[in-house]
């Protein structure tokens, strides 16, 4: 069989696994739908939670960033797991005995404020909407290079199918696809990683095989050490001295940013005990740890793989998927002194050879020379990870707009069937206007996730720790705390990003910090600035403090609808 | 009862600081500030500072979520506010 025919094959049979998991797990009440009716098993969740977390950039792009980064890689990898470990301690199982369904539930609550549960909202549909538009943009492109199909049609195929699930299934429907996606996606990431760590170290654990001797008996790391200097690069493993504060600030604003991304949040209310919020977090990043510290192993050796393949090879004897690759524009070779030879090495003005960053993960079972099926493989897994992510993103939209923004805000009469039936529409809405906005994406779709990250580091993040932790902190400072921190987050990322009009240039970074890491920042200066306005303002009133203390214990947590 | 509950939520937090500390120390410090000299290190094939930056860190996480789960469960238990 041809790898078009397995792909179709394979892609075809997992989509209809979702929709036979979306039908039988279908929805019922705004319980089920906003939460799953609070009653979901914290292994299932963790699965769950791990395949909402991983999106198309954790499956297709990171292995192949890092390859090309080397040790600065790490960031994403630190950044986009130990976020959890500030989950499972400080957030989740104080927020599962809160017991409602949003962040903003939290922030207007804690804070007794209209005013601040509707900065609240603002920040969760904004940070959520840019997401989610990265990840129909993911899944049109998945489409397109594998199913030969024009990237508009590969985006409408994925409204089609979100649209079908998220609708019908809400949360319950949701979370129990998304259970089937983590099996998909993990699978497809580790079978090609496997087979790639047996050829290339005799080891089938990956991150065994990263520690590994190679066949001639050097360390592979040490092997590709030694190619990258033969090439002119600095060494894998080497580190840039000059970069240290930027890369800390980074891998905090992702950690941080991701302890305070209201679509990860709401997981936590999704399982039955406060006991179970905490571990719950804890099997999801385990689940997730799997991907995470497979992909350093498949940087190196795809990078090793492309440097010995395609290091000065003859042309015209260059194998098929180099020829396929170099059809789509995202490899190309240009013969500057005319030998026919592939030259690869550092010196710009030499090297011959460039390549996307983002066909490593896609093309790496090709370079290996695995059977058609793992390419078939890898791309239903690229697919359930976007998807996923996709339906997890567009849930906190519709649930802002039908629970945060008309519930609690618009028409508090609404009643629960009304409410069920705003959320279906809503999240259609949505689906519909991030496929559009997927099918002409704005050129900086990149730019715009960071921004998601600063903004949740920078707003929720200090807000929830400080509602939980400090009894002192009031709504006065908790609101200009969040004001503070999404303010200067803002202004710097606009200045400093000319994608998005700045005028503000690499020599103007405060202390070195790229736009990428200015959340912390943004962090620390909403913290200060709530404790100081909280000292200075009225106290916290008493109703509030006795719900502070009470989130303080597991005992007595109720799900969401007993207390309505 | 109530100096029952403070002492629960001195305890709480003593544990998080130790282990916030772990969190801090095997990612930010030996991933990050000093992994220049820990790659003088070898364990397996790995430069130890780079090791810690791109697997050992994520490890430790997951780790240190399980301890708490652990601790938590028990504190809950002798305070007597868990869960029925």
């Amino acid at each position: 069989m041809s790898t078009q025919l397995w792909t179709y094959a394979i892609v075809g049979a997992t989509f209809l696994l979702y929709i036979i998991i979306a039908i039988v797990s279908r929805a019922s009440s705004t319980k089920e739908f906003y939460v799953a009716g609070g009653g979901v098993h914290p292994i299932l969740n963790g699965m769950a939670t791990a395949a909402d977390w991983m999106s198309a950039a954790s499956f297709l792009s990171m292995a192949g960033l890092i390859a090309f980064m080397g040790f600065s890689g790490a960031q994403y990898l630190m950044g986009w797991t130990g976020g959890y470990v500030l989950l499972a301690l400080l957030l989740a199982p104080y927020l599962r005995k809160f017991g409602k369904f949003t962040v903003p539930d939290f922030i207007g609550e804690r804070y007794y404020s209209k005013n601040a549960r509707l900065v609240a909202l603002i920040c969760a549909l904004f940070v959520s909407f840019t997401y989610v538009v990265g990840q129909m943009k993911g899944v049109g492109v998945a489409f397109a290079r594998f199913l030969d199909v024009p990237f508009e049609t590969g985006v409408f195929i994925g409204i089609g199918i979100v649209f079908f699930y998220a609708v019908l299934g809400g949360m319950k429907g949701i979370t129990y696809t998304q259970v089937a996606q983590f099996c998909v996606l993990i699978f497809a990431f580790t079978v090609p990683a496997i087979f790639i760590s047996l050829q290339m170290t005799g080891n089938p654990v990956p991150q065994l095989g990263l520690g590994s001797k190679t066949s001639e008996g050097v360390y592979i790391i040490e092997k590709l050490n030694q190619l990258s200097v033969d090439l002119g690069f600095d060494t894998y493993t080497s580190i840039n001295s000059d970069n240290l504060t930027n890369m800390f600030f980074i891998t905090a604003a992702l950690m941080f940013g991701t302890a305070g991304l209201p679509h990860v949040i709401v997981r936590f209310f999704t399982v039955p005990k406060v006991k179970d919020a905490r571990v719950s977090a804890g099997w999801a990043l385990l689940f997730i740890a799997i991907l995470y510290t497979t992909a350093p192993a498949v940087a190196v050796f795809a990078r090793t793989n492309i440097i010995n393949t395609l290091s000065n090879a003859t042309y015209a004897d260059v194998p098929q998927w180099f020829k396929n690759w170099e059809n789509t524009g995202l490899l190309s070779f240009e013969d500057k002194n005319q030998d026919g030879v592939i030259q690869y090495v550092a010196a710009p003005e030499r090297n011959e050879l460039t390549i996307d960053r983002d066909i490593i993960v896609l093309a790496n079972p090709e370079i290996a020379d695995l059977p058609p099926w793992v390419i078939g493989l890898v791309v239903a897994g690229g697919l359930a990870a976007a998807l996923s992510t996709a339906a997890g993103l567009l849930l906190v939209i519709s649930t802002s707009i039908s629970h945060d923004l008309l519930k609690n805000y618009l028409r508090p009469n609404i009643s629960e069937k009304g409410e069920l039936k705003a959320a279906r529409i809503s999240i259609a809405v949505a689906v519909l206007a991030a496929g559009l906005a997927g099918l002409n994406p704005p050129g900086f779709v990149a730019q715009v996730v960071a921004l998601a990250f600063g903004l949740a580091a920078s707003s929720f993040f200090p807000a929830i720790i400080l509602g939980i932790f400090d009894k002192r902190t009031n709504r006065e400072g908790a609101i200009s705390g969040m004001v503070v921190g999404i303010v200067f987050t803002i202004a710097y990322i606009l200045y400093f990003t000319p994608q998005l009009g700045g005028a503000g240039t690499k020599e103007g970074f405060w202390f070195g910090i790229s736009p990428e890491g200015i959340g912390t920042l943004g962090m620390i200066f909403n913290f200060i600035t709530a404790l100081v306005v909280s000292r200075f303002t009225p106290p916290t009133p008493e109703p509030v403090v006795a719900m502070i203390e009470s989130i303080r214990t597991p005992r007595g947590a109720t799900t969401p609808v007993e207390q309505h | 009862m109530a100096t029952d509950k403070k002492a629960y939520w001195k305890t709480n937090l003593r544990y998080l600081s130790l282990l916030l500390s772990i969190w801090f120390l095997v990612s930010f410090l030996c991933g990050i500030v000093f992994a220049e000299s820990l790659n003088a290190f070898y364990i397996a094939g790995f430069p130890l500072g780079f090791w810690f930056a791109q697997q050992g860190s994520i490890y430790v996480f997951v780790i240190i979520i399980f301890i708490y789960v652990y601790l938590m469960n028990k504190l809950d238990k002798k305070f007597d506010v868990d869960e029925v």
